[in-house]
């Protein structure tokens, strides 16, 4: 376990080092989701409608963009054969990288996405649901992107291609997070959403450093 | 038995035994589809409901479970290889891949010009047409994916472990935007006919199953022939294969020519 929180303490380090790779990403998000506006036309109505959307495709695509990093650097510098290597199994200290991902790209975007849900005239109830969906589905999209990202590591046009990998395995949290805040508005109430969103985190907790671990170690053999 | 299958696990046991099923299997697929494509063309009845449109069924439906079956036989494939670290069982997947993305894109593309003239509109964000595009994506990673990887058995066991992700994600898909779709939309379309089927119209779309299944092994097994040939072709055995000799005679004649 020591060598978990070493993992995720040492690529916490790492990235607030290089500050400027966690807050692009971050500043992505903002940018999306200021642009939809712009596009569909400022009619609040219309927009309270479409903002649980927007938020979460904009989360899912932020969350995609710092996916590639998540294995690359290690790749290239030996860090990742090192680890392969050592005695801990590959798949927790992969759970520790994942982890790290997610308090680098997720955990920004869940403490964001009320200020940028006041933009589209969310309810208080409805700000509060999408960041309790945000908390619990931007996990998901870390633990089913280290898959992709380990799958893709090294490969030509990499990650053009973890976005095709990627993206339709994150239908269901998608359909279930947007899904918590639209329940919400329209008086649904989203515990239903918001329980199937956990039991997905929870299976994606236990499969998804197995499946990078088994990637990551094709990746290394040649 | 199981001595037998290992045998053929092998691609040089097993380039022989495809070159001599995959004809069979082609001609079934065409006996069969002739069959059931007059069936369902020129015997079934005309629909009540739907006119003659109703006929796209024959292909439609033999095409979206197609789709289905081959991303598990793939995810078979991909399974078998991963635990038994056989070759042969990652060329199956690549082999088969071409063939599902095909029957999932016919099966949207029939969808859409059957949809047009029953429900006035190409697409709906129906919980299975949703399912089979998003099925059609997956299809299209992992051909990308196994493209992408210059080292044939790394593609292999990295196609492997998507495949099998993705088969895992299937049926979550499904059912999540089968939630979604009755949360967000009435039951404007209901897919669902609501009477039964004549048995002719049974009968014919069964056969067309079963043709389109037999094409699909086809296919398979002639492209896993030319993936083993060009995998292989360092190895002794594809340079004294008649066909291969015979292309290299061809080439040679043709340098000097030249």
């Amino acid at each position: 376990m020591s060598a978990f929180f070493a993992i995720v303490k040492r690529d916490l380090t790492l990235a607030l080092r290089r500050k400027n790779e966690v807050i692009t990403s971050v500043f992505f998000f903002v940018v999306v989701a200021a642009l939809f506006p712009l596009g569909i036309g400022p009619e609040m109505n219309t927009l309270r409608l479409v903002a649980p959307g927007i938020l979460w495709v904009g989360a899912l695509l932020a969350s995609m963009l710092s996916l590639g990093r998540m294995f690359a650097t290690d790749y290239a510098d030996g860090t990742l054969e090192q680890m392969a290597l050592s005695p801990n199994s590959l798949s927790l200290l992969v759970a520790a990288k994942i982890l790290a991902h997610w308090l680098l790209s997720g955990l920004p975007l869940v403490l964001l996405a009320p200020i940028l849900g006041l933009q589209f005239d969310l309810s208080t109830n409805a700000l509060w649901v999408l960041t309790l969906s945000l908390l619990l589905g931007t996990p998901v999209l870390s633990l089913i992107g280290a898959v992709g990202a380990a799958l893709t590591l090294g490969v030509r046009g990499g990650d053009v291609l973890l976005s095709l990998l990627v993206l339709p395995l994150y239908v269901p949290a998608l359909v279930f997070g947007a899904g918590a805040v639209q329940a919400e508005i329209s008086g649904l109430g989203a515990s239903a959403h918001l329980s199937v969103l956990a039991a997905l985190v929870l299976v994606a907790a236990v499969f998804s450093p197995w499946a990078s671990a088994a990637s990551l170690r094709i990746a290394l053999e040649s | 038995m199981i001595q037998k299958l290992f045998f053929y696990a092998s691609p040089q046991n097993f380039y022989p035994l495809a070159g001599k099923l995959w004809p069979v299997f082609a001609c079934l697929a065409t006996v069969l589809t002739v069959w059931g494509l007059w069936l369902g063309m020129f015997v079934a009845p005309t629909d009540f409901q739907q006119g003659e449109g109703y006929r796209i069924i024959f292909v439609h439906v033999p095409a979206s479970w197609m789709s289905m079956v081959i991303y598990l036989a793939m995810a078979f494939w991909a399974l078998l290889g991963l635990t038994f670290n056989t070759r042969l069982s990652g060329m199956m997947t690549k082999a088969l891949a071409p063939t599902g993305a095909i029957c999932a894109f016919l099966s949207l593309w029939t969808g859409a010009l059957w949809g047009k003239p029953m429900w006035g509109t190409w697409w709906v964000w129906d919980a299975r047409l949703t399912s089979e595009l998003i099925l059609f994506f997956l299809y299209l990673g992992h051909i990308a994916l196994t493209n992408a990887i210059d080292d044939p058995r790394r593609a292999d066991k990295a196609g492997g472990i998507l495949a099998l992700v993705g088969a895992l994600n299937v049926p979550v898909i499904y059912f999540s935007v089968k939630w979604w779709n009755t949360l967000h939309q009435g039951a404007s379309v209901s897919l669902t006919k609501g009477s039964s089927m004549a048995q002719v119209m049974l009968e014919a779309m069964l056969i067309m199953g079963v043709a389109f299944w037999m094409y699909a092994a086809a296919m398979a097994l002639y492209r896993v022939r030319s993936i083993i040939v060009v995998r292989e072709r360092h190895a002794q055995w594809v340079a004294e294969l008649p066909e291969v000799k015979a292309q290299m005679m061809k080439n040679a004649s043709g340098g000097t020519k030249a």
